[in-house]
């Protein structure tokens, strides 16, 4: 972990009233870290999509499964970390949105909405279960002059 | 209640005025619901303004396509009125400006539908 960096975590049940309360800490979260207007909706719409797809296709909606949330702070980025505990999947399945055969599928453009507007984004497998969404937003510091 | 929904006509074009969250759960449920309800009544052309639109997510994005599939089933059509930068933005990196008909002017919108 980075230096001076502080971790937030939270754990909630498999419900999507959740994503409201996992969407609200991560705007005052993005508020400490220093983003702009603009910058933190992007962060936490990534964040919402994260967690509905873990409680959708991870936990397959089981309310008894968990989601946990870790937020890394620093004065440079922010780290979020989305586990389920699911089956797990392969992320390199995911059909392409903007194929012309997919531009009218009703769903599939979270993960692409994710990739966009995060600067990293890796989904890897938890040893004991369930995938993990890593995501990291550096921040732009502007150097002034004066 | 996430999403509100007031219906007006003008003519043969159904409006939808939209005010609050489409997103996963209730916004998403309720526009379908609303859109559902017009088909079922014979409106082939729908409006839906959707500046007072505060937070969308994929969710919504995908139930936007729906109603725009939905009427496109039955021979009508569905047009978008007054885009928010962030709508606007979540449809231009997906393609999907280029599937929607959008206007900023509801006057125009009208006569688009009668050309």
């Amino acid at each position: 972990m980075e230096q001076n960096a502080s971790t937030i975590a939270l754990t909630i049940n498999s419900s999507f009233k959740f994503t409201e309360l996992v969407a609200s800490v991560t705007d005052n979260i993005t508020q400490i870290v220093g983003f702009g207007e603009e910058e933190a909706h992007w962060i936490s719409l990534s964040v919402r999509e994260s967690v509905i797809n873990a409680i959708k296709h991870g936990n397959k909606l089981d309310s008894n499964k968990a989601v946990d949330v870790m937020f890394i702070i620093s004065e440079e980025s922010i780290t979020i970390s989305v586990r389920d505990y699911g089956e797990g999947f392969d992320p390199t399945h995911i059909p392409d949105p903007l194929d012309p055969t997919n531009l009218l599928n009703p769903s599939g453009r979270g993960i692409f909405y994710m990739r966009t507007f995060m600067d990293e984004v890796d989904f890897s497998s938890h040893p004991q279960g369930g995938t993990i969404v890593k995501m990291l937003k550096r921040r732009v510091i502007s150097e002034t002059t004066e | 209640m996430s999403l509100t929904i007031n219906q007006r006509t003008t003519g043969d074009v159904s409006i939808l005025d939209l005010s609050g969250k489409i997103t996963i759960g209730a916004g998403s449920v309720q526009l379908r619901e609303a859109i559902r309800k017009l088909i079922d009544n014979g409106s082939k052309k729908i409006l839906l303004n959707v500046g007072d639109v505060s937070y969308v997510d994929s969710s919504g994005i995908g139930e936007l396509v729906n109603s725009f599939t939905n009427t496109n089933k039955v021979g009508g059509v569905l047009k978008l009125l007054n885009l928010t930068k962030k709508i606007q933005d979540l449809l231009a990196i997906t393609k999907l400006l280029t599937v929607f008909e959008t206007f900023t002017s509801e006057e125009e919108a009208l006569n688009s539908f009668n050309k």
